[in-house]
């Protein structure tokens, strides 16, 4: 980069930060401040959490009775769609990426802005349009096809509206795709002075290669979902085996989106995590190198194993092979990054502050999460497995017990700086504890369900699972009341909460070197940065000259 | 953020430190964006090429019934807009700022004709029946057992050529805008950025077109008479 | 001394489940995936808690309290990263090849294998013998014989699912999808849908009734079973099939040059295609050449049969594939029983 410094921005008045530098709604309805925009992501997200998690409780209760009896099975069908449809695009995908990426990755390249700032907030505004259109598809009836819409089942048997769902989505992918877009220009075109590629922050590089995935995996799934969406309105057949098409072929579309989806969803959070380890054990994360470029491996390999996901589907025997190939080679960066994460620990100076806690918590639910992907990996342990409960524990250690915990933790971490108050640290440990102990009540006994036989998407199932069914309701509720204490402590902090030094944590991260929040664009003067990441050898702190 | 209107036409964003770091940012964009566009329709060219290797002659039978001296015709037309739009892009890079106007309309010119041509054409396929999906369907030549595999064809026809379409209206949409904008001067030979990528925007639909045009209307055509 | 060892293995792999709460092994194929699991989770456990421990370990041992201040700076070697994870991988592969040979193994029917067609619609399955017999909801199979499963649906996507014998493959609409088992002993299991496919999803249950050998024969000659209302077997209703559709117009049931490739003696024989290929004439080529038929063109032929897609139906295909297995010539018969 060859820019030359220069300090563009004025000095600023007395205590004026993003938040107040403008108060008119409209400056909130239509903010080009990437941190604004940040934080109507993260708000946005956060009531589509609550939304599929209420939706993800009352199908949790269902099946507390082997029998269907809370709500008919065409409800229930609707239910683990819209909360698979709501979790996956309007919470997990945009949740880290458009919410923490949009507000902190400008501020750890020292950038004054995101590259394309209307861009930015089309992209929100986009994203409210497709929630809005799915959501009024819930109003229309739902649709009762899994995530996943299979065709021919949602072309041509089933009862619901599924194609106001496919044009929501659809219109979704748009908003991540230029959320993805806008990263990747940013991270190339706007690094500071001094900031080299091997100097960003891990959570950059995982950002960056998350948005690779968006902007080349989002277009594959929106033309199978445009594709699917003509056939279902207008009874074209490019799917249709009545037709001569193949269903198949949509699986194949769908999952080479969806396998690198996993990786969007994940990516970013173990980016947070990266920083949180580091912060709290202060010490540079233990093979930076190692750590950047696995992620840049996931988003490559992520493409290539789209085919683990079609083993019962009467895909080749040797496909099956090779793509069962491919998937333990794409747990090998994972496994970098999870070694390195506890070898960063050896020799710390180690804290249990609640983002701390999350990380010890996404370390282990994410190691399990991934794991028993590999018995997944493996074809005859598969064939048993696969669309089972199994499956459905399995994920959800990865997003609930990886993403989630990643989100939260990332959410105390910034907490500060986003917003100039402190969390209540006690509540807080509490609150991820219950977290932690919830998570597991609720998800482990669906592993045994899963290896006990039942199949994923019932409603009403045979009366030997019980027990384990209603320990999983169990923990469901737990874990509710654990995500419901987050919520009010930190809308307590608001108003109640210790106002934030600019380093609470003394981190070393550029996004500590402005004041909590920080002003409208970002720094007073511009930084330039002299060392790598996570330097706290130097002197503590203050290895970065203000230039 | 403030509205920086006044400073519109040099436009260097509080972001950007230099104007050359600016416009290398936007090129970046749009080059990205292209890639998105190639995965997109990268989806219905994959499924494309599945259904034309398992029917072979029924593709080639359903590909005569497209007119291809009029798809040729139309294929001259999009490679003479892509033309002026390359003059309209030199004329950017030279400041001719009533060139800029002047190029950009007679690309819109001829992107209004593509469409219309393209609109005649679909018209005969609605007369003729050749809809997939209706009841009425028939399509000549083929025996009854073939006639739900030839709906197939014109099920990708409609949706491949009805994307490109509807990439040629945002691009329509796009030039009327770069239009009223250079009319009033907003271009010059120091910052013609718009106009730049614009025209990448607009050789990519064309690039499409090119694709479309023989695997739709050429391929195997002698096979099907 | 294997009986001995293989009597322990068994004892082992038996507490092993229990453990990991599999259901009962009712399959040839249940143990030996069993095994390979306890094999995979033993590797995994021990993984995962190496990890556990060590960062409780250095969590305790590196609190701020105990080491307050600077921390050092450790880069790491890069030939210990390499060397970890080379030797994760290779545990990796190791597990993958043993799944491969496994996978192989239960991917391809034993010839003698009984056969038996299973139709899925919403929401039932319908199971049909080569003789002419069909069952709706329960499938019968004699016990220590290997079964193959011929699968497909008549609406939308299903997947034949039983847990006892950890096997799983989707019926695929206008698609013949196959795989095998051999059930160990004399008992029944659930049948389950794993695939989502309507309301009725949970509830599109069948079971598989194993029956001692002599109990399956009494079972299939004796009045438990129902026949089709013409009493036509397979083979009989493929013939009207084939007259029914045309197919005989191009295609010859005695060996005489047509336009297509005769019957007789066609399946199980290799066929050489046009684009150079070889393949054995199995049921899923067969079903592949009335769907697809320009797929693999046999060579020497011209591509011009039409497409059966859409137009058959399921049964009707079953029938046909019956029909020229019936064809198929003495030497092809391999280990079949007559």
């Amino acid at each position: 980069m060859s820019a030359t410094p220069k300090s563009v921005a004025p000095a600023r008045p007395e205590a004026t930060d993003y938040l107040t530098v403008e108060t008119s709604i409209r400056s909130w309805l239509l903010p080009t401040d990437h941190k604004r925009i940040g934080l109507l992501f993260l708000c946005a997200t956060t009531a589509m959490l609550v939304l599929g998690g209420l939706l993800a409780m009352t199908m949790r209760l269902e099946l507390l009775t082997p029998e269907s009896d809370l709500v008919d099975p065409l409800t229930y069908d609707r239910l683990f769609t819209l909360h698979g449809v709501i979790m996956v695009w309007l919470f997990m995908i945009p949740a880290i990426p458009s919410g923490f990426g949009n507000f902190f990755v400008p501020l750890m390249l020292g950038a004054r802005e995101i590259a394309f700032p209307r861009l930015n907030l089309a992209s929100f505004w986009i994203y409210v349009l497709g929630g809005a259109i799915v959501l009024g598809g819930l109003v229309a009836g739902g649709a009762d096809t899994g995530w996943t819409f299979y065709p021919p089942y949602s072309t041509s048997s089933s009862p619901t509206a599924v194609v106001p769902i496919l044009i929501g989505v659809f219109v979704l992918g748009i908003s991540s795709t230029i959320t993805g877009l806008n990263f990747i220009v940013t991270v190339h075109a706007l690094r500071v002075r001094g900031l080299t590629w091997l100097r960003m922050p891990l959570f950059v590089w995982s950002i960056y290669a998350t948005s690779i995935i968006l902007v080349l995996a989002t277009p594959v799934l929106a033309m199978a979902l445009a594709l699917i969406a003509i056939d279902a309105a207008f009874g074209f057949g490019i799917f249709d085996p009545a037709l001569g098409g193949d269903p198949i072929l949509y699986q194949h579309l769908f999952w080479f989106y969806s396998h690198p989806a996993v990786y969007i969803m994940v990516l970013p959070a173990m980016g947070v995590i990266s920083e949180l380890i580091s912060t709290y054990s202060r010490k540079p994360v233990f093979g930076y190198h190692f750590v950047a470029f696995s992620s840049l491996a996931i988003a490559v390999l992520g493409f290539l194993v789209w085919g683990h996901h079609l083993f019962v589907s009467g895909q080749s025997l040797y496909a099956g092979l090779v793509f069962s190939f491919l998937s333990y080679f794409v747990a090998i960066p994972s496994a970098i990054k999870v070694f390195n994460w506890t070898a960063t620990l050896y020799k710390g100076s180690i804290t249990y502050h609640t983002p701390m806690l999350y990380a010890f918590g996404f370390i282990g639910l994410f190691t399990i999460g991934g794991l028993t992907g590999l018995f997944l990996a493996a074809l005859g342990i598969d064939v048993h497995v696969t669309d089972t409960y199994f499956v459905v524990a399995h994920f959800h250690y990865i997003m609930v017990g990886g993403t989630i915990m990643a989100y939260l933790g990332g959410m105390h971490y910034w907490w500060p700086k986003m917003t100039g108050r402190m969390y209540p640290e006690g509540w807080a440990r509490l609150s991820a504890l219950v977290i932690f102990l919830g998570f597991n009540l609720t998800f482990f006994p669906q592993f045994i369900l899963g290896y006990l036989g039942m199949p994923r998407r019932y409603h009403a199932y045979p009366e030997e699972f019980q027990v384990l069914n209603v320990l999983s309701t169990a923990g469901a509720s737990v874990l509710a009341a654990g995500y419901l204490m987050p919520m009010i402590y930190f809308i307590w902090s608001l108003r109640y909460g210790k106002i934030a030094p600019a380093n609470p944590w003394g981190a070393t991260g550029l996004e500590w070197k402005t004041a909590s929040p920080p002003p409208l664009h970002n720094f007073d003067e511009t930084p330039v940065v002299t060392h790598e990441a996570y330097d706290y050898t130097t002197v503590m702190g203050e290895e970065i000259e203000v230039g | 953020m403030a509205d920086h209107a006044h400073a519109e036409t040099l436009a260097l964003r509080v972001q950007f430190d230099t104007a050359e770091q600016q416009k290398d940012a936007s090129t970046l964009g749009m080059w990205i964006f292209l890639i998105t566009e190639i995965m997109f329709f990268g989806g219905m060219f994959a499924a494309y090429t599945v259904y034309r290797t398992w029917y072979p002659t029924v593709f080639a039978v359903a590909s005569t019934s497209l007119n291809a001296p009029i798809g040729a015709a139309n294929t001259c037309i999009l490679l003479f807009s892509s033309f002026t739009m390359v003059m309209a892009v030199r004329a950017g890079q030279l400041g001719q700022q009533r060139m800029i106007v002047f190029f950009l309309v007679l690309t819109l010119l001829f992107g209004f004709a593509f469409l219309g041509v393209k609109a005649v054409e679909w018209k005969e396929k609605f007369d003729e029946h050749h809809i997939p999906g209706q009841a009425e369907f028939h399509l000549e030549g083929l025996p009854a057992t073939q006639q739900a595999t030839a709906q197939l064809f014109f099920s990708l026809y409609f949706a491949m050529t009805g994307l490109h379409a509807a990439h040629m209206v945002i691009g329509a949409g796009i030039l009327i805008f770069l239009i009223v904008h250079a009319r009033k001067g907003r271009y010059s030979a120091d910052y013609y950025t718009p106009v730049d990528v614009a025209g990448l925007y607009w050789h990519f639909v064309d690039i499409i077109w090119i694709f479309l045009f023989p695997l739709l209307y050429l391929i195997d055509r002698h096979l099907g008479k | 001394m294997s009986g001995v060892s293989s009597d322990l293995l068994a004892a082992l792999g038996r507490a092993a489940r229990r453990l990991l709460f599999l259901p009962p092994q009712g399959s040839t194929s249940a143990v030996a995936i069993d095994r390979l699991h306890v094999l995979e989770i033993s590797v995994m456990t021990t993984l995962a808690l190496a990890i556990a421990i060590a960062t409780v370990a250095f969590v305790w041992r590196f609190h701020r309290s105990r080491r307050p201040g600077r921390t050092p700076r450790i880069v790491a070697p890069r030939w210990l990263e390499i060397v970890v994870y080379g030797g994760i991988l290779s545990f990796f592969l190791a597990i993958w090849w043993i799944g491969v040979r496994q996978y192989l193994r239960f991917g391809e029917a034993p010839a003698g294998a009984l056969e038996v067609y299973v139709t899925a619609k919403q929401w039932m399955w319908k199971f049909g013998y080569p003789d002419g017999l069909t069952s709706a909801g329960v499938l019968y199979v004699p016990a220590g014989r290997p079964v193959k499963l011929l699968l497909t649906s008549r609406d939308v996507i299903h997947s034949f699912y039983v847990p006892d014998f950890r096997i799983k493959r989707d019926a695929l609409p206008g698609r013949y999808t196959g795989i095998w088992f051999e059930a160990l002993g004399p008992g029944r299991h659930d049948v389950l849908c794993a695939e989502m496919c309507g309301t009725g999803h949970s509830r599109m249950r069948a079971e598989v009734r194993v029956l001692t050998p002599r109990d399956f024969e009494a079972w299939r000659t004796g009045g438990a079973a129902s026949r089709d209302a013409s009493r036509a077997t397979m083979v009989e209703r493929g013939r009207a099939t084939a007259i029914r559709h045309g197919c005989l117009q191009c295609h010859t049931l005695d060996g005489t040059p047509a336009t297509g490739p005769t019957w007789q003696g066609l399946f199980g024989r290799p066929v050489e295609l046009a684009d150079g290929r070889t393949l054995r004439a199995d049921e899923a080529y067969l079903t592949r050449s009335m769907m697809d038929p320009a797929a693999e063109v046999v060579h020497g032929f011209a591509p011009i049969m039409p497409s059966y897609r859409g137009q058959l139906a399921p049964s009707e295909t079953a029938a046909l594939v019956e029909l020229i297995k019936s064809l198929r010539e003495r030497s092809n018969l391999g280990g079949e029983r007559p």
